[in-house]
Order: structure tokens, then sequence, then C-alpha cells
């Protein structure tokens, strides 16, 4: 089966400075693929150049139906949720998640309304339509969030820290809903984050970027990581435990 | 021996070795630190060996004391040696000895004067070269604009007209009234001097009309609604709102720009009209208060004065005026970095600039006016 993202050869940076180099990997149709690493070693730069938000230094990115990742006029061809949200603040929920709807979808406004109902419903956010972004909390935004992203039905979706940040409960209740995206509409998920717990519940797949290789480290299942990687900065990541005691 | 109630204590001993053992006792708090600093280098200086800090007697120290207690020690020749640290001195001096040498941070060093000139220049040339790109995406979403009106958000139009208007009319309308009223009144004290009071009302038609209604108008809707569009861009940059926007499919420039482009050159004309109207006014209560002119003598003077091209002139100059306020302000705000404190930087830097433009965009079109004699 032909890769939904391939990854050739990425050099990642600005100027004379070199984020990441040689950056290569795919992401399989139905994977729950998770970018994987410690802070500020450009996980969500990484996110952002895979989406097309930023143009890389060298190297290919290909997604399968699309070419090289585009965002411009047009309905958008994935669907992408920011670390914050980043819900329109004059916007209610329900306008928020109807903007792509009315943008591309065609649909009249009754039609729109009830999509949007349904997608709200979908991350449990019914009962919340006229809800302002100021007004809920930091997981109910990333789940609206989620929900815009959904509007338009992507098969692929790109999420940036989902559960950053959130009481451990609301943390839980992303990842599975994120599973039962991934399970129930074959959505193929691209993930960044550094929560364990949601590594080990979420991904099939994974790549792990470290600061200091400027690139990846480790690829494969996490567990197979976790259990066999020799590689220090690999084995301190899943240990929880400063890099020289790993 | 130096010792400071209730604090700390510090002896110098010298020993046979030539070593210089600095006696650290009791308590340094941070209230202490600098003053414990500068005795304690008092106390090295021209110690012509080794140096010892001896910590036995010391039984409990700040960490930003203990911390200037080692960048003192380090900067002897050869090194000052730490000896006798116990209790939570020991435990505070283990933490800073372990700390990971990357996770402290190099000081800033200052940087050549010709790199710093050079950076200015690249700065500029890159800030040149993005007004040069954003102009192209503007004009680009203006074409497509025009090619489907009905992609334009016009809900947001209207919202924008209303808070940059309707809103900010009152102060337009104090603001200029007030201006026709102090050039009446100055310019009544110079004229009356040469019988020549009723050109007042000329003179304040004239300048209200060209010049300062439409200038003024526009001064206070960039100080209003100019800062707004930049701090409400620069918000939605830093929130990533206008990421988002691009993973939808909707260009920025269309969906965020081309409202308060259009917002502004609708409504910044009829604004002007009305600080012509209540500039004259201004000046017509000068006029009859204290010149003892007629208010009916009054308005047939100014009408005589004023040609139709006058008060067409400022109106036309105001579509320029609110193209460059909008413009300016949004490129600010889109072009916003960092946090809140770019946001402000942002604004600021929307208003300083769109003042200049505006008050340049008025002196080029009084030189054009005048070469081609309108």
């Amino acid at each position: 089966m032909a890769p939904v993202i391939t990854v050739e050869r990425l050099t990642i940076g600005w100027g004379d400075f070199v984020l990441m180099h040689d950056v290569s990997f795919e992401v399989d149709r139905g994977d729950v693929f998770v970018i994987l690493g410690g802070s500020g070693c450009g996980k969500s730069t990484l996110l952002r150049h895979l989406i097309g938000l930023e143009q890389p230094l060298g190297g290919t990115i290909e997604i399968a139906g699309v070419g090289a990742p585009r965002l411009g006029d047009g309905a958008p061809p994935y669907g992408v949720m920011f670390q914050s949200g980043a819900l329109f603040g004059s916007m209610t929920l329900s306008e928020n998640v109807a903007l792509p709807l009315r943008s591309w979808s065609g649909l009249d406004a009754e039609a729109i309304d009830a999509v949007v109902r349904d997608k709200l419903r979908l991350v449990g956010l019914d009962g919340f339509e006229n809800h302002l972004p100021a007004e809920i909390s930091g997981g109910m935004k990333k789940r609206a969030g989620i929900a815009r992203a959904l509007a338009l039905d992507p098969k692929l979706l790109f999420l940036d820290e989902p559960s950053a940040g959130l009481d451990p409960i609301s943390a839980v209740e992303l990842d599975e809903l994120v599973l039962s995206l991934n399970r129930n509409l074959g959505v193929t998920t691209v993930l960044v984050t550094h929560e364990l717990e949601s590594i080990f519940k979420i991904a099939s797949r994974c790549i792990m970027l470290d600061k200091e290789v400027r690139g990846i480290v480790a690829a494969g299942d996490p567990r197979t990581l976790r259990d066999t990687s020799t590689d220090p900065g690999v084995r301190a990541f899943f240990n929880r435990t400063p890099r020289g005691d790993a | 021996m130096d010792t400071h109630a209730d604090t700390y204590s510090l002896e110098r001993r010298t020993g046979e070795d030539d070593a210089t053992t600095i006696v650290v006792g009791g308590v340094v708090g941070l209230r202490e630190a600098v003053r414990f600093v500068s005795e304690l280098r008092a106390q090295v200086a021209g110690s012509p060996g080794r140096v010892v800090f001896d910590l036995a007697g010391l039984e409990e120290i700040d960490t930003a004391a203990l911390a200037l207690l080692l960048h003192e020690g380090r900067r002897l020749s050869p090194p000052a040696e730490l000896r006798g640290a116990r209790g939570r001195v020991a435990d505070v001096l283990t933490l800073y000895r372990e700390a990971p040498r990357g996770s402290l941070r190099e000081c800033p060093t200052g940087k050549p004067v010709f790199v710093q000139v050079g950076e200015v220049v690249e700065g500029l040339w890159e800030r040149w070269l993005r007004t040069l790109s954003y102009v192209g995406e503007c004009t680009a979403a203006v074409g497509a604009t025009l090619r489907r009106p009905q992609s334009v958000p016009w809900r947001d139009v209207v919202r924008i007209m209303e808070r940059a208007g309707a809103d900010g009319l009152p102060i337009v309308v104090l603001i200029s009234f007030l201006i026709g009223l102090i050039m009446a009144f100055q310019s009544a004290v110079q004229l009356q001097q040469f019988g020549a009071d009723v050109f007042v009302a000329d003179l304040v038609g004239l300048v209200v009309t060209r010049e300062l209604g439409p200038l003024m108008t526009a001064i206070v809707v960039a100080g209003r609604s100019g800062a707004a569009f930049s701090a409400e861009l620069g918000t939605m940059t830093v929130s990533e709102e206008v990421d988002a926007l691009h993973t939808i499919g909707l260009n920025p420039f269309r969906f965020l720009v081309v409202p308060r482009v259009l917002a502004l050159v609708l409504v910044l004309p009829l604004m002007t009209l009305i600080a012509d109207l209540t500039g004259v006014l201004g000046g017509l209560l000068t006029g009859v208060g204290i010149l003892d002119l007629t208010p009916r003598a009054y308005l047939i003077e100014t009408r005589l004065a004023l040609e139709p091209w006058d008060v067409f002139s400022g109106v036309f100059k105001s579509l320029f005026f609110a193209m460059a306020i909008a413009l300016i302000a949004c490129e600010r705000g889109l072009s916003t970095k960092g946090g809140a404190d770019g946001v402000g930087r942002a604004t600021t830097s929307a208003v300083v600039t769109t003042l200049f433009t505006l008050v340049a965009l008025d002196a080029v079109f009084t030189v054009i006016f005048h070469l081609y004699g309108i």
C-alpha cells in the first residue's frame, strides 16, 4: 500500500541555522503516527512543514493525492489542529466549525447547522454551540479545534500536542477521541506529542527527534523502541530519566 | 573581623604557605548579598597567592549570594578553593556544582559595530522584501475580490465600518469643530488688524476642506482603528489563528485585510465630509461670536470661497488615506512575532508609520494639486 506521506531527506532551518537535516520517513494509511521528542527538538516545526505553513531548506514532502503540501485558496486537503486550538475568538464554536463548511461545502445554512451540531457532538461539545472560545476550558478548545479540523471530513489529520497542558482525565478523553476517529472514520493521524501515556496508548508508529543529533534518532513502534533501543537519548526519554542515567 | 548583627561575618587569615583564608560565618540572605560580595572582594584584594573560602561557620546562604560568591572565587587566579561547607550550605553548593553546564546560558557579548550595522541593513532589506510581498499579495487579493465580490465577508465589512466609522464619529466631530474654532480665532486676531474679518470664513473653509478636515480625520481613524486593526491581527497571528485560516483554505488577505481596507475606503470619505462641515461650523461660531459677522454672511462668504473641487480634493485624498491606514495596520499586525510584547510593538509601529505616511501623502497631494493648478 502506498504511503499517505513520504518525507525524503528533509532539511529544516532558517538562513544558516539548520534545525534538522536528512529527515526521512513514511506515514501509512490508517496510521496514528506520532512525532515525539524533547522540548525544542523541532517537533512542531516539522509539523508546520508537513502541512505547508513553512518551506524546507531541502528535501521533499509528498502527500498522496496532493503532492507537495499546499495551503491556499480552495478546500484544504487535510485537517489541522493547533496546540492552542487556534479558534477564532470573535466567533462562537458553531461559527468556527461552520467556517470551512460555509466556504467550501456548497451546503445551505440549514444543512451546515446540522453538520456543525454533529461535529461538535462527535467531540463531546454538544450544548456549547453558542459559546465563545474565551468561555470554555483549554481541553474544550482543543476539542473544538478538532471538530473544525474534521468539518470537511478529511482523511488526513494533523494534531499539534493535543493533550499537552490538560488534566489527566481530559488528556485520556482526547486520546480516546483520536483513536475513535482513526478506527471508526479511518482518519490517518499525524500528531506531535511528548506525553508518554498518549504515545503508548494511541501511536501505531513513531519517530523520535533529537536536538543534539538534529534529526531522527529512532523510528518504529514505541513499545519496541522503549524495550530495545540502545540509544541513550531514546532510553532516557522512555524511562523518564536524565540522559546520563539512561 | 567584620560582624553584621545577626547576619554574617567575614574574617581574613593568612597562613604560613601564603594562602589567604576568608572565613565566612553566619547567615547571608538576599538583602545582604550585594554588601557581602563587595566586602568579600575587599578582603580578597591584594592576596598574593592561593585564596580559600572557609564556609564551615556559614549556617545558611541564599542561592543568589552563593552564586555571587562562586563568581568571585572563579575570578581569582588561581580560582579560590571552597572548604568546610556543611548542612544546607553544602546542599545548595552541590546543586550549583551539579547544574549541567549547558543549562546555563552564556552571557551575551557585545557585537562589533560593523556587525550591528550589517544586521540593521539586513533587517531593513528583509522588511522591504516583506513589504513588496505583502503589496503583491494584497493586489492579488483585490483582483480575486473584484472577480468574486461574493467571496468578501460583507458581514465583517459592515461590522468594521460601524466600529471605525459610527463609533469614531463623535471624536472626529469634536476635534474638527475645535480645529475650525481655533483656526478662526487665531486668524481673526490677525485679519481684524486689516479690516479683513470676513476673510476668516475663506481661510477656515479652504484649509478645513482641502487639508485639515481629511488629515485630522485620517489621524483620528489611524489612532483608533489603525491601532485596533494592528492589535487584533497581531493577536490572531501570535495565537496561530492566521495559520488556522491558511489550513482552512482561506486567504488571510482576502479574509482579514480586504474587509478592513474596504470598510475604511467606504467610511473615511463620509467622515471627512462630516469633519469638513463641523470644521466650518467651528469657524462660524468664532465668526459670529468674536467678529460680529452674521451666520448668513459667514456662510455666503464660505460658499463664495469654496469650489466643488476644494471639497472633492479632500474626499479624494481621504480614499488614499484610508488605504494607507488599513494596509499599514494590517501589515504590521500580520508580521507580528513573539507574544504580547510583539503585539504592543506592532501596534506602536503601525501608528507611527501610518501617521508619517499620512503627512507624507498629504504633502505629495498638495504638491501635485499645486503643479496642476487645482
